[in-house]
């Protein structure tokens, strides 16, 4: 079987918590740690959006995060995907009917993958990250890039 | 550029303060919160704290729900002390109804609660050793982590959010089959505690990054309140499980772990952060221990039929409390309960960050930028725990000198005006 072209190069991950409860980012961190280690796939963890190809996203958007939420969607170069980890990012999930919560998150940016489970797996990130790769690529090609 | 403006003499260089804000998103950080630092140099001379970017709500949510949705929501205040919080719910719940918890489920919550905090402090020592820049120990520790994930998720089904705690009892039981699974975790964790030890507290550099470095002495601790191992690292004996025994602790001698444990004196610095953290995962492993050995046989829940469960919550009336030593540090749930609804009719909840996060305000004072997220990590923060609308004056000290400092200075003011 031939590579796909997404092993082919690293993916930079940017993670954003807006509000979750930790559960999905200790998961999170746990995938990126020797158990699960999405390193050896080239999926990277970096330090600001304005390096990432994909968009980690927890959390059901608390008022005082959306502003933010938006900037660091805006602050993602082109082309870039949107996965949300978790219930509660993709559907309010537990956190429903509340005063401070203005998400899901695809009511506030556009949303790719949507990663199930309060928390989501490990395993279930990694899947949802991949996904995203498939995205990137069909954006790639419509920009005519290699 | 013009020459003459730079043109500034040796101590000419007006004393100038700069505001460095960190947050609410930042590498560093977890989870969103916000500081502004003043500096002089490198060094810390004021601090600000603005929690509250992950305040959902909670206490009004759960008040719209029945006790039971209430109670999968209280696992979600914190996804790390996912037991800690329904540990104390159920018992201010089970407090305020009169319901008594069977022997069996008492010390099966007591297990699932320190395996959260075997896994809770070891997640916090690599997160420490990854601020520090060390993140050969954060993997080496997150490996060593997974075999609490796994066990947990052995007993329970899930690796986070147990749902194990249910009013009058629990929901799941312990077999006996399962018990080699706990037993040979248990091994593992005893024959590499050493090399832990080893890793982080013989180690010249994570030595030389955390002695000294955030220290809150034994009178500052008492002062602000702090609470768990925060506390402790400073030397003070706080630790509700050996205060007000409850579940299974209360048949064994629990005893609060300070660094004198250690045979050094307390600092309440980092590193004895870290220190009363590898101890306590000791501890805990000694706890579960006890608890598979004397596991009491019986039933799982007084009231196994969920619909009579209900209405019994639905008849009952009255407050509750109920307090956990959760791995940050004392958690408090308060209910009252209303006759005739399914509802809560007050719900309150203090997390054990909420008490630490004074402690943040001298542990930053004096230390330099660069120390900024060992030292926030040192408290072991958790903001969604703790993170609440009415903001208390977090800046602590640093207000009320600002304010000295305004009414200094509007009086200057006067007197100059007024020659
Ligand atoms: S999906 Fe569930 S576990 Fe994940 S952050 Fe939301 S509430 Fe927490």
């Amino acid at each position: 079987m031939a590579l796909p072209r997404s092993f082919k190069r690293a993916l930079w991950v940017f993670h954003v918590a807006t509000g979750s409860c930790n559960g999905c980012d200790i998961e999170i961190v746990a995938a990126l740690t020797p158990r699960y280690d999405v390193e050896r796939f080239g999926i990277m963890l970096t330090g600001t959006p304005r390096h990432a190809d994909v968009l980690l996203i927890t959390g059901p958007v608390t008022k005082p995060m959306l502003p933010r939420l938006k900037r660091i969607y805006e602050q993602t170069p082109d082309p870039k995907a949107v996965v949300v980890v978790g219930g509660c990012g993709s559907t309010s999930g537990v956190f429903y009917e509340s005063y401070n919560v203005v998400g899901p998150i695809d009511e506030v940016i556009p949303v790719d993958v949507y990663v199930p489970g309060c928390p989501s797996r490990p395993e279930a990130i990694i899947d949802g990250v991949v996904k995203a790769v498939a995205k990137l690529e069909t954006l790639e090609k419509s920009r005519g890039g290699e | 550029m013009n020459n003459d403006s730079i043109n500034l003499k040796v101590g000419q260089c007006a004393a100038t303060t700069y505001t460095v804000p960190v947050g609410p998103v930042h590498p560093a950080l977890k989870e969103p919160i916000r500081f502004s630092f003043d500096l002089d140099g490198e060094r810390i001379v004021g601090v600000d704290i603005k929690p509250g970017f992950a305040h959902r709500g909670i206490e009004y949510m759960g008040m719209k729900r029945n006790l039971i949705q209430a109670l999968y929501l209280s696992e979600r205040i914190c996804g790390i002390c996912s037991i800690s919080h329904p540990l104390a719910f159920t018992q201010a719940v089970e407090n305020a109804a009169g319901i008594e918890v069977p022997p069996r489920a008492q010390y099966i919550r007591t297990i699932i609660g320190e395996l959260e905090r075997v896994h809770s402090h070891l997640l916090w020592a690599g997160v420490g050793a990854h601020e520090l820049g060390f993140d050969t120990l954060l993997h080496l520790t997150w490996n060593v982590r997974e075999k609490s994930m796994d066990l947990l998720e052995e007993l329970t089904g899930n690796r986070v959010d147990y749902a194990i705690p249910i009013f009058s009892g629990v929901r799941r039981d312990v077999p006996a089959e399962k018990a080699h699974l706990a037993y040979e975790a248990l091994d593992y964790y005893k024959s590499l505690l050493q090399q832990m030890i080893d890793a982080f507290l013989h180690d010249k550099s994570v030595e030389m990054r955390t002695r000294d470095v955030g220290a809150l002495t034994y009178d500052q601790a008492i002062e602000l309140c702090a609470v768990g191992p925060t506390a402790r690292a400073s030397g003070v004996k706080k630790d509700v499980r050996q205060d007000m025994p409850y579940l299974a602790y209360a048949d064994m001698d629990i005893r609060a772990i300070t660094p004198a444990d250690f045979g050094t004196e307390p600092r309440g610095d980092v590193y004895d952060n870290i220190i009363v953290r590898l101890l306590e995962v000791q501890q805990s492993i000694g706890i579960i221990e006890y608890c598979l050995e004397n596991l009491p046989s019986g039933e799982l829940m007084s009231i196994p039929k969920v619909p009579a469960l209900l209405a019994a919550l639905k008849k009952a009336s009255g407050e509750g409390i109920g307090r956990h030593e959760a791995p940050r540090g004392e958690v408090i749930h308060y209910v009252r309960l209303a006759e005739g609804v399914e509802e809560l009719a007050v719900w309150k909840v203090k997390a054990p960050t909420y008490s630490n996060l004074m402690a943040w305000v001298p542990k930053f004072l004096g230390d330099e930028i660069a120390d900024v997220p060992i030292i926030a990590a040192s408290i072991d923060p958790c903001m969604c725990c703790m993170d609440r609308v009415h903001l208390a004056d977090a800046a602590g000290n640093k207000t009320t000198r600002m304010k000295e400092e305004l009414v200094r200075l509007s009086r200057e003011k006067t007197r100059r005006i007024c020659g």
